[in-house]
């Protein structure tokens, strides 16, 4: 980790010190904080394992004021990076020494809601929740629903291109936003799209949603919003083992049901979630199975009794139906506390976030727990089984020396399976610091670099978020192919080279 | 003369014909690459030529956006025709650029799937319009559909192109094969490039594969038409249905001239049961002279959208503000002495107009009919309205709603009444909260008399952003040039 540090943040607090009055003047001085004790409070977001002090944290309140902070950076050439509620699980709000962290929670208005239009205007600081909770009224909510929407950030949602249990149906965050209102790495404010999905030009929202907060900072987003359906049904079914629970996922969406969720949980995912919350799911389940479900009433009854024949039929030897919010939320307990409940069986562990093919899902569990065998390592896993999406937990007692770079070892060789198997090294947390090593794994050197074609596009500079994503950032200014006579109608004064 | 480079970069290749311009412009080669890595050494070839590089799959929407500035080299996609991969079990597809819509369709169907974009199965415009003359007709080509972004009226329920798309193989100005996404639906490695080519029309680069999420063929479907007196109406119907709690995989309307009744038709899919049992609700719910058909009305995906000759002119704007749009439509209409016939996606806020696609239009008629329409759509009226206004809605569900028309059958629950804080005292977004623009007017295709007097593309936001963009990928303008927004 020490080497990492160093290379995100090489000491050079003087020349972010020298911004202190200038930035004060933008945001007022109780919108700046230096004091290294206060600034140690931003060393990391939700990835706790990566941590820097930043060099300077600003707390703008408006658009006008992330502007002006960024001009202000980018004149001084010092690296900025934004942060929501810092909930990420990459690093990808991971400060650095010798920059600016630009917080956006302050900026929280909910600037208006167009029922007939089904959208509404946030600020980046909004959370993902309170939009959805200011839609209620309406008959709306927002649909993206990260696990942790109480907290996370619309801005950061943006930036990370954020699921969530309902994306499997209800799609990411790139398809509920169709305006950004940006500051560019230079400074400038401007809108991406107008709210349509239908702005004439690129697609310019498209290709900054998931960005990671590399190409800029969203100041005002325009989402969309989804009518709220009729009727939820959520389903809890217990499973001997994991390979009947996988074959009823398989059978559910290969009868044409598109539900909501589809979750999985295994036997030490469950023994977790039991200690910790008291779940009480079924005794001696080796697999239990989330299928929530919702739309039309009388749909949404005839799919829930058709994925429970399924389930049934899959050797389901336990089947719970929830009708009501709080019966629903019972289920969700345990799935919901997941993570934080793998503390009460291991001292420390991993998050991993990886993809798969939903058809390689058994194959993979597979592996994973022969990988688990022949290390001695343990790995409990959640997952997203309708899109295919593992969360495996990787234990690790960290008193153990040696332990953490062995789990490491683990976790890697997991992102391994998934690229072997055609998948993704992330559904949904993000590459941010932690997976940038990875990127080569998956994509080729021109892959990568014509990707990098895009920050050039924004951040010719690369002072924003520098170093997250790409494991080796391109030189902008070395163009690609070979350098020409000027275009004849920029010779003979027809057009601007653009 | 054919450059020896290109010759020896793939057999294919051969000078242009009288079939091959591209809106009214001449290129002088055409090459049919066979394989990726024939396009890449195409596109290199092209590259150490200077060559202006155009891509076409069958042609279909090659009249679309302006003509290009300039256009030496056609490459046409049709022989990139390999469905790499259908993985029918994790409902995804791998193809190359050339595929045909229509052959992907009846591949997937044989699965009971299919990929869920309608577009208008536009023909191919006559060759006076400036079109190749028989390249193809039919729905178009995977690359294209992509470059050209287009939908039909299931973008309401599965967006356009840009949504469906998990992955896309490009060959760059340069000759560099990228790749980005892959062929899982969920991901979030790395720039989308997809969504960055979606709609891009060749100006960034050759589409030569992409990959997709795909969805079940509905078991059913019903189609619940209506035909109302005016804008207002319209909007309230469509409103109904897209607000209502079931689940319309789309909501159209149709007008074939001013003043002429507006036909709403909204698809309902699913299994058998649901789709009778909804079918049934939305009838109720639309009120007296809504009747429903498992086959679509005649107008179907054939309104202002598919009209291959004349003007056609594209229109986002807020939903909420169909009825203000189409009163700046016959505004503007009015006044340049014109009868649009007007239609599409009303419930996705985005509708089509056509104009002299019968007989031809004055192009200075269009010119201001266009210019009118833009002016108009920059006004107050297509605003959103503010949120302090549409409160009301809760308790007297919507103006453009629930109350509208016929009461609501008691079958369908009204948004419920809920414990929920009350909405934020919010009022319309003053304008320093509020993009340039809640609408926009593109012409999508013009005969050459009308696009001489008619930017197609009108104002277009952070365009230096675009023009950046642009010049990475292609910094020697080789790739469509002048076809797209700002003269890009």
């Amino acid at each position: 980790m020490t080497a990492r540090l160093t290379e995100a943040g090489a000491p050079g607090g003087t020349a972010v010190e020298a911004l202190i009055p200038a930035m004060s003047e933008i945001c007022g001085a109780d919108g700046v904080l230096s004091d290294p004790l206060q600034l140690a409070t931003y060393e990391c977001d939700g990835l706790t394992s990566h941590r820097c002090s930043p060099g300077l944290v600003v707390l703008p309140t408006t658009a006008e004021q992330v502007a002006a902070v960024v001009a202000a950076c980018a004149r001084a050439k010092i690296p900025f990076v934004a942060r929501g509620s810092g909930t990420g699980l990459s690093g990808g709000a991971l400060p650095r020494a010798d920059g600016v962290l630009i917080v956006t929670s302050k900026m929280r208005r909910i600037i208006a809601i167009d029922a007939a239009s089904r959208r509404a205007i946030v600020e980046p600081g909004v959370t993902n929740l309170s939009v959805s909770k200011a839609a209620e009224p309406y008959g709306l909510f927002y649909a993206p629903d990260p696990s942790s929407q109480v907290v996370c950030s619309v801005g950061g949602n943006v930036a990370e291109n954020s699921g969530g249990a309902h994306c499997l149906k209800h799609g990411f965050t790139v398809h509920h936003v169709t305006g950004l209102q940006i500051v560019t790495p230079d400074g400038e404010l401007t809108w991406l799209g107008d709210g349509t999905g239908a702005a004439p030009g690129y697609d310019l929202v498209g290709a900054f949603t998931g960005s990671e907060g590399t190409l800029g900072i969203v100041t005002k987003i325009i989402v969309k919003l989804t009518r709220i359906p009729e009727a939820v049904t959520t389903l809890l079914a217990a499973f001997a083992a994991m390979g009947a629970g996988g074959a009823a996922v398989s059978a559910i969406i290969g009868s044409g049901i598109l539900p909501g969720a589809i979750e999985m949980m295994d036997a030490l995912a469950i023994e977790a979630a039991e200690a910790a919350v008291a779940c009480r799911y079924p005794e001696g389940a080796g697999a239990v199975l989330i299928v929530e479900l919702d739309g039309p009433a009388g749909d949404v009854e005839r799919e829930t009794a058709a994925v429970r024949a399924i389930c049934e039929g899959e050797g389901a030897y336990e089947i719970r139906a929830a009708h009501d919010a709080a019966e629903r939320a019972a289920i969700w307990t345990g799935r919901k506390s997941a993570f934080a409940a793998v503390g009460r069986i291991s001292p420390a562990y991993i998050v991993q976030d990886g993809v798969v093919p939903r058809t390689a899902l058994g194959e993979v569990l597979d592996r994973i727990a022969e990988l688990s065998a022949a290390s001695g390592i343990r790995v409990a896993n959640v997952f997203h089984a309708g899109d295919g999406n593992l969360h495996p937990l990787v234990l690790f007692d960290d008193a153990t020396p040696g332990a953490e770079a062995a789990a490491e070892v683990v976790s890697g060789q997991i992102l391994d399976l998934c690229i072997e198997h055609g998948g993704s090294i992330t559904g949904e947390h993000g590459v941010g610091m932690d997976k940038s090593r990875y990127m080569p794994k998956m994509f080729g050197p021109g892959d990568l670099d014509t990707m990098q074609l895009l920050r050039c596009a924004f951040d010719p500079a690369g002072l924003c978020n520098p170093g997250k994503i790409f494991p080796t950032p391109r030189l902008c200014g070395e163009v690609p192919g070979v350098r020409r006579e000027p275009h004849p109608l920029v010779a003979s004064g027809q057009v601007d080279q653009f | 003369m054919l450059p020896g480079v290109l010759s020896s970069a793939c057999p294919e290749v051969r000078a242009a014909g009288p079939d091959d311009l591209v809106a009214g412009v001449a290129p002088r080669f055409v090459a049919r690459p066979a394989s990726v890595d024939e396009a890449a050494a195409v596109m290199r070839a092209a590259a150490d030529e200077g060559l202006a590089v155009l891509p076409r799959g069958s042609g279909t929407r090659l009249a679309w956006g302006c003509p290009p500035a300039r256009c030496d080299l056609v490459i046409d996609t049709r022989d990139l025709n390999q469905v790499l991969e259908h993985a029918a079990g994790d409902l995804v597809v791998r193809v190359q650029a050339g595929v045909g819509l229509d052959a992907l369709a009846a591949t997937l169907a044989r699965a009971g799937q299919r990929l869920a974009l309608d577009p208008p199965a536009a023909q191919p415009p006559s060759p006076h319009h400036g079109g190749p003359a028989a390249n193809g007709s039919g729905a178009g080509t995977i690359g294209g559909l992509l470059a050209t972004g287009v939908a039909g009226p299931l973008r309401l329920r599965y967006g356009t192109p840009r949504d469906l798309a998990i992955g896309i193989t490009v060959v760059r100005a340069d000759g560099t094969v990228a790749s980005s996404g892959g062929k899982v639906v969920k991901n979030v490695a790395g720039y989308d490039l997809g969504k960055l080519f979606a709609g891009s029309y060749g100006t960034l680069g050759l589409i030569v594969a992409a990959a997709f999420r795909l969805h079940p063929l509905p078991a059913a479907t019903a189609f619940v038409t209506l035909e109302v007196p005016d804008a207002d109406a319209a909007q309230a119907a469509v409103a109904a249905a897209a607000q209502s709690p079931l689940a319309p995989s789309a909501a159209e309307i149709d007008r074939p001239s001013r003043g002429a009744p507006v036909r709403v038709g909204v698809l309902l899919e699913g299994d058998p049961e649901g789709v009778a049992e909804r079918c049934a609700r939305l009838t109720g719910l639309l009120g007296d002279g809504a009747a429903a058909s498992p086959r679509p009305p005649a107008w179907w995906g054939r309104g202002a959208a598919a009209e291959p000759d004349g003007t056609v002119i594209r229109i986002g704007f807020w939903a909420g503000a169909l009825a203000h749009v189409l009163a700046a439509v016959d505004a503007a209409a009015s006044d340049a002495g014109l009868d649009p016939l007007v239609g599409g996606s009303a419930a996705a806020g985005v509708i089509h107009a056509a104009v002299g696609q019968d007989a031809p239009a004055p192009a200075a008629a269009v010119a201001r009919f266009v210019d009118g329409l833009r002016a108009a759509l920059r006004g107050p009226s297509v605003a959103p309205a503010a949120a302090a206004e549409l409160a009301g809605a809760v308790s007297r569900p919507s103006r453009l709603g629930w109350a509208a028309g016929a009461s609501p059958p008691p079958a369908v629950s009204a948004p419920p009444a809920v414990s929920a804080p009350p909405a934020p005292p919010a009022t319309a977004p003053s304008p320093a909260d509020a993009p340039p623009s809640w609408a926009s007017a593109v012409v999508l295709h013009a005969p050459a008399e009308v696009r001489a007097g008619v930017d197609p593309w009108g104002p277009v936001p952070s365009l230096g952003l675009m023009r950046a963009v642009k010049a990475q990928f292609d910094p020697e303008h080789r790739m469509a040039p002048g076809r797209f927004a700002g003269g890009i």
